[in-house]
C-alpha cells in the first residue's frame, strides 16, 4: 500500500521523498490517482460528501472532524498525506489555525474550504499561507485539481535547492521545465503528460541522490531544536546557516531550514500582527486586515516615493497626503492584509536590483523631489519639510508600515528594496517601526525621498534600497521611532522600509541572501525574503525570478548606501515584476501567499505606490510634524505590538533605537495600479 | 412497467422540485456521485444532512429564545453551519432564507431574524417532506442507471 501510494503521490518529485526512491516509475503514472488526502471538517454532511467526492476522483481519502485529532494523525504520520482539505470555521479550533501550524510542522499544501466568500475571510486564507480556498459548496471539479498544489509544492522546493546553489542546482534546471506545466495547468491531459516528463526527471533524480531533495518533516522535536538555535543566535542573526550548524541535524539542509525559517516568520508574524493590534500603537490603522487608514497613510508614503518616481498619479498623491495628513482616507485598496507584510519585505532583496545608479538618482534630486516629475500635490513647502524632517519620513515609515501592513507587498518592495539586512529585516514584520528606519535613512532630501520611496515602493521592493542609502539615516531613524507612535497610521505601509533604515547605517545586508534579517534578540518575524523568493510555494511568481536577481545585485549595491537609485527607477522595477505575477504581488516573495495576491492587485497596487510616494512627500511633512515623541518610543511601541518587530527594532536600534518603528504595512488598498510600469 | 412509470414519475418529480427552486446544482453533483457502489448515496447524505442540521436548528431556536437583546454574533455563527450545511445538499431555498436570516443578524433586526427563521423552518420541513417522497419512489424504481434490468 505504501508503495503505491508513494508512487502515486510522488510523481517523481523530491518533496515526496519515500515516493521517489521507493516507487520509481509505477508511481507517476497514476498520478494523481492515489493522492493522499486529509479531509477535516466539523460538518459531517460536507465531510461525508467531501470524501465521496475525493474517493471519485481515486485520492485515497481520510477524514476528520476535528482538527485536533487532524493534527496529531498528521504528526504521527508523517510523510502519510499529500495534502488537507479544512473548513474554516470549526468549533474546537479555527482552520487558518490549524492551517499554520501544519505549514510551520509538516509543510504541506492546505487548501481552505467555507461556505463564507467574503473577501477577508479569503485574503486570511492567502496570508496565512492557504495555497487555494474553495467556496462551499465544493464542487468535484474543484477536487480534481488540487493535486496541483501537491506538485507546486515539491516543486518549490525544488527551486530551493537550486538557488541554494546546492549540487543539486545543476540538475534542477531541466525540471523546472516540466514543472512549470504542472503548476498552471489545469488541463488534466497535459498534467498526465507532464507527469511523464516528471516521472523521468524523477527517476533521473532517484539516481543522483543529491538531486532528490526529501521532504523534511518538521517535527515537534525538530521545531523544538530550530527554535532553541534561533532563539540562540537571535532574531537577528538566525540565518538559515548557523542555524543549520546549531541544531547540527543529519541530512538536514540549508534550504530546509531557510524555508522553515521562512514559515516561522511568517506565523511570527502573523502573530504579531495580531497583538499588534491589540496593543496597536497608535490607532485603528493597526488594523492589519482594514488599515484603511494605514493604508492611505502608507499609500500615501508610497505613493510618494512612488511619485517620485513618477508613477504615481496626482490622485494618489492626494490620497497620501490626506493619509499624511493623518485622515484616514478611504483605503486605498491595497488590501495586504499585515501578515502579508512579510511578504513584502521579502522583497527586499530584489529590490537591491536597482543598484547605485538608481539610488543616485534618487539621492541627487532634492530631497523634496521626491516627486519631481510627479504631479503631485505636495506642496514645495511640504517637500522643504521632508527634507528638514527626515523625522517626518520616519513618520510616514511609521504610518506606512502601519497601513502597509496588509496590502502594501509592494510597497514594501520598493521601500526595501534593498538588500539592506534591515530592509529585510523589515519586509519580515513589515512593521512601521522599520519604515521610519528606513526612511530615516536618507538623511538628506534623498534620504527621504528614498524613505519615502521606500514606503511606497515597498510594494514594489524596487525601491527599497533607495531608503538604505541614505546615510543620514540615523537622525531619520530616530525619528520614525517617535513619530509612529504618535502617528496614527497603523498601518505602515512601510514595512519595507524598516529594512532601509537599518540598512545604511548598518550596512546590513542579508548574508545569505534569505531574508536573515538581522534583529537583535527577538524572532525576526520579517521573512528571508530570498528564502521566500526561493520558497515560492504555491505562487509561480515572476517575481521570484526578479527577486532572485536583486537578491544577487542588490547586496553589493543597496549597502553602499546609494540612495540615488531614483524612486522611479525602483518603482518600475519592482512593478514588472510585480505585474507579471498577475498573483504574485507579492513581488516581494511572499512566498506563501502572503500577500493579497489579487491579481489585480499588483499591477493596479504598483501604480498607487507611485502616486503614493508623491503623496508621501507631503505626507512625511506632515507627519514629522505631527510625531513628537522620541523614536525610542516607537521602538518600545512596535516591538510590543509586533513580534516582528522584533526584527525590526532590532534593526532600528541598530540605527537609534528605532526598532519599533517597522509596523506592518498595511497594504490595504494599495493600489498599485497608478503606477506606471 | 411499473418500474418505468416509477422511473419516469421520479424524473418528473425531480424536475420539479428544480423548477420550484427547492434544489438547485448541488443535488445533480451528489446525483452523479452515486453509482453501483453508493447506489443510496444521495438518500444516505440528506438523512444524515436532516439528522444533523436538526441540532443546529434547536441551536439557533434556543439562541432566539435566549434573553433579549439577542446575541447576533452567535446567531449568524450558528446560522452559517447551517448555511453551509443546506448549501452542500443543493437545498437552494434553505439556503436563501440562510442568507436573509443573517443578512438581519448583521442588522440587528431581532424581529427580522423570527420571521426568517421561521420561514426558513417552513421550507426545510417541507423539502424534507419532499426528499422523502422522492427517495421512497427512487426505491421503487429502482437504480437510475441502469435502464433495463430483466427481472
Amino acid at each position: 500500500m505504501n508503495l503505491s501510494n508513494n508512487s502515486k503521490g510522488s510523481m517523481s518529485t523530491p518533496s515526496s521523498s519515500s515516493l521517489l526512491k521507493t516507487t520509481g516509475d509505477a508511481v507517476t503514472d497514476q498520478f494523481p490517482a492515489g493522492l493522499r488526502v486529509l479531509v477535516v471538517d466539523d460538518d459531517p454532511t460536507c465531510l461525508m460528501i467531501l470524501e465521496r467526492m475525493l474517493r471519485a476522483c481515486l485520492y485515497e481519502v481520510t477524514k476528520c472532524k476535528r482538527a485536533e485529532n487532524a493534527l496529531s494523525l498528521l504528526r504521527e504520520n508523517k510523510n502519510g498525506f499529500d495534502i488537507v482539505l479544512s473548513d474554516v470555521h470549526m468549533p474546537d479550533m479555527d482552520g487558518f489555525k490549524l492551517l499554520e501550524h501544519i505549514g510551520l510542522e509538516m509543510d504541506l499544501p492546505v487548501i481552505m474550504m467555507s461556505a463564507d466568500d467574503g473577501k477577508s475571510v479569503v485574503m486570511k486564507g492567502v496570508t496565512h499561507g492557504a495555497c487555494d480556498y474553495l467556496i462551499k459548496p465544493v464542487r468535484i471539479e474543484a477536487l480534481k485539481n488540487i493535486w496541483q498544489h501537491v506538485v507546486r509544492k515539491r516543486k518549490s522546493g525544488w527551486k530551493d535547492l537550486e538557488q541554494s546553489g546546492s549540487v543539486e542546482e545543476g540538475d534542477r534546471p531541466p525540471k523546472g521545465s516540466d514543472d512549470g506545466d504542472y503548476s498552471s495547468s489545469l488541463n488534466e491531459g497535459k498534467a498526465s503528460k507532464k507527469r511523464r516528463d516528471e516521472e523521468e526527471d524523477g527517476e533521473e533524480r532517484d539516481d543522483s541522490s543529491t538531486l532528490k531533495k526529501p521532504r523534511v518533516v518538521w517535527s515537534v522535536e525538530l521545531h523544538q531544536q530550530f527554535m532553541a538555535a534561533v532563539n540562540q543566535l537571535g532574531i537577528d542573526k538566525a540565518v538559515p546557516k548557523k542555524i543549520l550548524e546549531l541544531m547540527n541535524v543529519p541530512g538536514l539542509t540549508r534550504e530546509n531550514v531557510a524555508s522553515h525559517l521562512q514559515k516561522y516568520r511568517l506565523y511570527l508574524r502573523r502573530l504579531s500582527g495580531v497583538s499588534q493590534q491589540q496593543t496597536n500603537l497608535n490607532n485603528p490603522f493597526l488594523n492589519p486586515q482594514e488599515a484603511t487608514f494605514g493604508t492611505t497613510s502608507f499609500n500615501g508614503i508610497d505613493l510618494q516615493t512612488l511619485s517620485a518616481a513618477g508613477q504615481l498619479p496626482a490622485q494618489s498623491l492626494a490620497k497620501l497626503q490626506a493619509v499624511g495628513l493623518d485622515r484616514p482616507t478611504a483605503k486605498t485598496g491595497i488590501p495586504l492584509p499585515l501578515s502579508e507584510h512579510k511578504n513584502l519585505f521579502s522583497f527586499e532583496n530584489p529590490r537591491l536590483r536597482f543598484g547605485e545608479g538608481q539610488l543616485q538618482h534618487l539621492s541627487s534630486s532634492k530631497p523634496m523631489n521626491l516627486l519631481h516629475g510627479i504631479p503631485t500635490n505636495v506642496e514645495p513647502k511640504q517637500l522643504a519639510n521632508l527634507h528638514h524632517s527626515n523625522q517626518s519620513l520616519g513618520n510616514l515609515n511609521v504610518r506606512v508600515n502601519a497601513s502597509a501592513v496588509q496590502n502594501s507587498p509592494l510597497l514594501m518592495q520598493m521601500a526595501q528594496t534593498q538588500p539592506r539586512g534591515q530592509m529585510l529585516g523589515e519586509n519580515a514584520g513589515s512593521h512601521v517601526t522599520r519604515f521610519p528606519s528606513s526612511l530615516v535613512q536618507p538623511a538628506g532630501p534623498n534620504g527621504i525621498s528614498n524613505g519615502v520611496m521606500g514606503n511606497g515602493i515597498a510594494g514594489t521592493s524596487n525601491i527599497t534600497p533607495v531608503y538604505n542609502h541614505l546615510p543620514q539615516s540615523t537622525s531619520l531613524l530616530n525619528f520614525p521611532m517617535n513619530q509612529t507612535n504618535e502617528i496614527p497610521v497603523s498601518s505602515f505601509p512601510l514595512r519595507s522600509t524598516p529594512g532601509i533604515t537599518n540598512i545604511p547605517t548598518k550596512g546590513m545586508f542579508y548574508e545569505e541572501g534569505t531574508s536573515d534579517i538581522k534583529v537583535s534578540g527577538g524572532y525576526v518575524p520579517s521573512y528571508d525574503i530570498f528564502n521566500e523568493l526561493h520558497h515560492q510555494k504555491s505562487h509561480d511568481w515572476d517575481l521570484t525570478n526578479t527577486g532572485m536577481a536583486y537578491d544577487v545585485s542588490q547586496h553589493a549595491n543597496l549597502l553602499q548606501g546609494n540612495i540615488d537609485v531614483s524612486p522611479s527607477v525602483l518603482v518600475h522595477q519592482g512593478f514588472p515584476s510585480i505585474q507579471q505575477s498577475g498573483q504574485h504581488r507579492d513581488t516581494s516573495s511572499i512566498g506563501k501567499g502572503m500577500f493579497s495576491t489579487d491579481e489585480g492587485m499588483h499591477q493596479g497596487n504598483l501604480q498607487n505606490v507611485g502616486q503614493h510616494v508623491n503623496n508621501l512627500d507631503n505626507s512625511v511633512t506632515v507627519k514629522v510634524e505631527r510625531i513628537p515623541d522620541p523614536s525610542s518610543q516607537i521602538n518600545n511601541i512596535f516591538s510590543e505590538q509586533y513580534g516582528q518587530e522584533d526584527l525590526m527594532s532590532a534593526l532600528l536600534k541598530q540605527q537609534e533605537g528605532i526598532g519599533a518603528a517597522e509596523n506592518e504595512f498595511d497594504f490595504d488598498g494599495y493600489s498599485l495600479d497608478n503606477i506606471p510600469v | 412497467m411499473d418500474r418505468n412509470q416509477s422511473r419516469r414519475q421520479l424524473t418528473a418529480m425531480k424536475q420539479s422540485l428544480f423548477d420550484q427552486g427547492l434544489l438547485d446544482e448541488q443535488f445533480v453533483q451528489l446525483e452523479e456521485l452515486q453509482d453501483d457502489a453508493n447506489p443510496n448515496f444521495v438518500e444516505e447524505i440528506v438523512t444524515l444532512y436532516y439528522r444533523d442540521s436538526s441540532r443546529l436548528i434547536s441551536n439557533i431556536e434556543q439562541a432566539l429564545k435566549e434573553r433579549t437583546p439577542l446575541d447576533f454574533n452567535k446567531l449568524d455563527t450558528l446560522m452559517h453551519q447551517f448555511k453551509g450545511s443546506s448549501s452542500s445538499i443543493g437545498a437552494k431555498k434553505v439556503k436563501a432564507e440562510c442568507n436573509l436570516f443573517r443578512e438581519y443578524c448583521r442588522a440587528g433586526n431581532a424581529e427580522g431574524c423570527m420571521k426568517s427563521f421561521q420561514q426558513l423552518k417552513k421550507e426545510y420541513a417541507a423539502l424534507r417532506k419532499k426528499l422523502e417522497a422522492y427517495f421512497q419512489l427512487a426505491r421503487q424504481a429502482g437504480p437510475q442507471e441502469t435502464a433495463c434490468r430483466s427481472k
